[in-house]
């Protein structure tokens, strides 16, 4: 891991009418670092997510890409500086395939005459070289996301925030809705994405996905920055006591 | 490595009934007409078969099939359409004004079209901008609306009578002369093949462009479309107006087919159009169903209409077959898919 830093959230505060959700909160990210965010409902975690990723603006304070202080006026804003967000409920559309999910929206396409024709050929091809770069294993790139259980489908929620050369992806809950079985292949799939170069932030509730992938924790109470350290540095009992606001 | 063993395992475990379901997935609707056109040549074997059964079926269809295609694209995004039959009176009227203030007909065939379009431009932005909670309100409002709007121009009375240049378009004939010889009596009607051509257009629109993979993304999913950064609002007015000028075109090939604008046509006809997309196995609920299927829907009812009436069965009996069509060939999807599923 270099300690390049790659994103910056300075003092943000975010309020709401009269409810603060976030009151003068520091996160940094560096290159290849998965950092976890943890923290009881209402702490903060998802507002400081949207913050980022251009969904809310910040009330106070500043953010930093590559150093450099950035506006965000909504979300394509965070995606044209290279951030990507997987979304608790997936974002994909069932009855379309794998591939087409991936790409939907930025669809390659070929020109004929005057018009833009979808280029089926190369979205596959771009499709297969992705899904084994991230080593995803699924029988066809055709497949409709429907015929996918719950840790494919957020597979190719992975896919689809990181084929864009994503440099920073923030992933809330990944690992929720899955089965047991499958929550050790979306976890190889962060540690995979870490390999790569890109920088992820982890919301997760569940300390084994904290403990298994992460670098670095930092956890949020009633909307502050309550504690942050090292992984190696501290151990399941203390996250979860921050968890709750209690610090030794 | 165990999980691809496993998938290897499970699909020689598949049975041979479950490996056809593709294929009866893809091509069993087709299968299907074939069944009921065999039926009928055996039960009719002089009639139906003739070519001149078989054009006036096309031609029957060739109106209809316009506002099934319109309707088709809209129950993809898991909406509805119910004004399709009042636009398509609606242009009809427009144009018989037209024609009958003695505009050129290049003016006059393009009033229905652009009517169409402008209705369903209509419905588009009172489901997006306007926030009506379902579209089913918006185009139950503009179904009497429209309606309304075409008996206030013509005044309630049919108006008859159009240039040849738009008759053509719905009962013009291309003469097979060089196939059959001289003054033989076979023929393939306009409409067959102006029906053709828009289909393979919408079919190439839904299956090769942007757009179409779009709306087939908000039918799935509206909100991963939204995350998509696609603006879901647009397409759906793309969508609605399509639809309503597909119902325009629909006009201008019944004004050509009848001769004459007049206060009932379309009646009803959003029903028979919804009823052909279901048949033609495009789900109820958005994301799902192609435009060979609709073709094909259109047909089945098309053929099924045409059979039983040269069996000379009543009307009501008709009325109730097309009812139980409708409901078997749902109750097949959901067989289909329960099989799916447990796979």
């Amino acid at each position: 891991m270099s300690d390049e830093l790659v994103l910056e959230a300075k003092s943000v505060s975010k309020f709401f009418g009269t409810i603060t959700a976030l009151q003068n909160v520091d996160l940094h990210l560096n290159k290849g670092e998965v950092l976890g965010v943890v923290g009881d409902n209402g702490a903060g975690k998802s507002t400081l997510m949207k913050v980022l990723s251009g969904l809310y603006k910040p009330s106070e304070g500043a953010l930093f890409f590559d150093k450099e202080k950035v506006t965000l006026n909504s979300p394509r804003d965070s995606q044209n500086l290279g951030l990507e967000m997987v979304y608790q409920d997936l974002a994909l559309a069932g009855n379309l395939p794998i591939g087409d999910n991936i790409f939907l929206g930025r669809e390659p396409t070929r020109k004929v005459g005057p018009f833009n024709f979808l280029d089926h050929k190369k979205r596959k091809q771009l499709t297969e070289e992705h899904l084994a770069k991230l080593k995803i294993n699924v029988k066809s790139a055709d497949q409709k996301v429907e015929e996918l259980s719950g840790g494919q489908r957020q597979a190719v929620a992975i896919a689809r925030a990181t084929a864009f050369n994503a440099k920073i992806v923030l992933m809330d809950e990944p690992t929720a809705a899955l089965a047991v079985k499958e929550v050790g292949k979306v976890l190889d799939l962060i540690l995979n994405l870490k390999k790569l170069g890109v920088s992820v932030i982890v919301i997760s509730h569940r300390m084994d996905d904290i403990f298994t992938v992460c670098d670095r924790v930092m956890a949020l109470f009633q909307g502050t920055n309550f504690a942050e350290s090292e992984l190696k540095n501290t151990s399941r009992d203390e996250v979860i006591g921050w968890i709750m606001g209690k610090k030794d | 490595m165990d999980h691809g063993e496993k998938r290897l395992m499970n699909k020689n475990q598949e049975t041979l009934f479950v490996r056809l379901i593709p294929f009866f997935e893809r091509y069993g609707i087709l299968l299907l007409i074939l069944i009921m056109i065999a039926v009928l040549h055996l039960l009719q074997p002089d009639v139906f078969l003739s070519w001149r059964n078989v054009t006036n079926i096309f031609k029957q269809v060739s109106w209809q099939s316009m506002l099934a295609l319109g309707v088709f694209m809209v129950i993809v995004t898991a909406g509805i359409d119910l004004s399709v039959g009042s636009i398509i009176m609606l242009s009809l009227m427009g144009l018989a004004i037209a024609s009958k203030a003695g505009m050129p007909w290049y003016v006059v065939m393009l009033v229905a079209p652009a009517i169409g379009f402008l209705c369903g431009m209509f419905n588009g932005i009172g489901i997006t901008l306007l926030r009506m909670p379902h579209p089913f309100i918006m185009t139950l409002g503009t179904l009497y609306i429209f309606r309304g709007i075409g008996n206030l121009i013509s005044g309630g009375v049919p108006i008859t009578g159009f240039a040849e240049q738009i008759r053509v378009i719905g009962n013009g004939k291309i003469k097979l002369d060089a196939f059959f010889g001289e003054g033989a009596r076979e023929y393939i009607p306009t409409s067959l093949i102006l029906m053709i051509v828009i289909f393979f257009i919408f079919w190439i629109f839904l299956n090769h462009t942007r757009i179409g993979k779009w709306i087939y993304a908000i039918g799935g999913n509206p909100g991963a479309a939204r995350a998509a950064g696609i603006n879901v609002d647009r397409i759906l007015i793309v969508v609605y107006t399509l639809c309503g000028f597909l119902a325009g075109i629909g006009g201008l090939i019944l004004a050509g087919r009848t001769n004459s604008a007049y206060p009932n046509a379309g009646l009803q006809s959003e029903l028979d159009a919804i009823a052909a997309v279901i048949i033609g196995g495009a789900s109820f609920f958005g994301g799902r169903g192609t435009v060979l299927g609709v073709f094909a829907g259109v047909m089945i009812m098309g053929i099924l209409r045409n059979g039983l009436n040269l069996m000379n069965v009543s009307v009501f009996w008709q009325q109730v077959l097309i009812g139980s069509i409708i409901i078997l060939a749902v109750y097949i999807d959901v067989l289909r898919r329960q099989l799916a599923t447990r796979t």
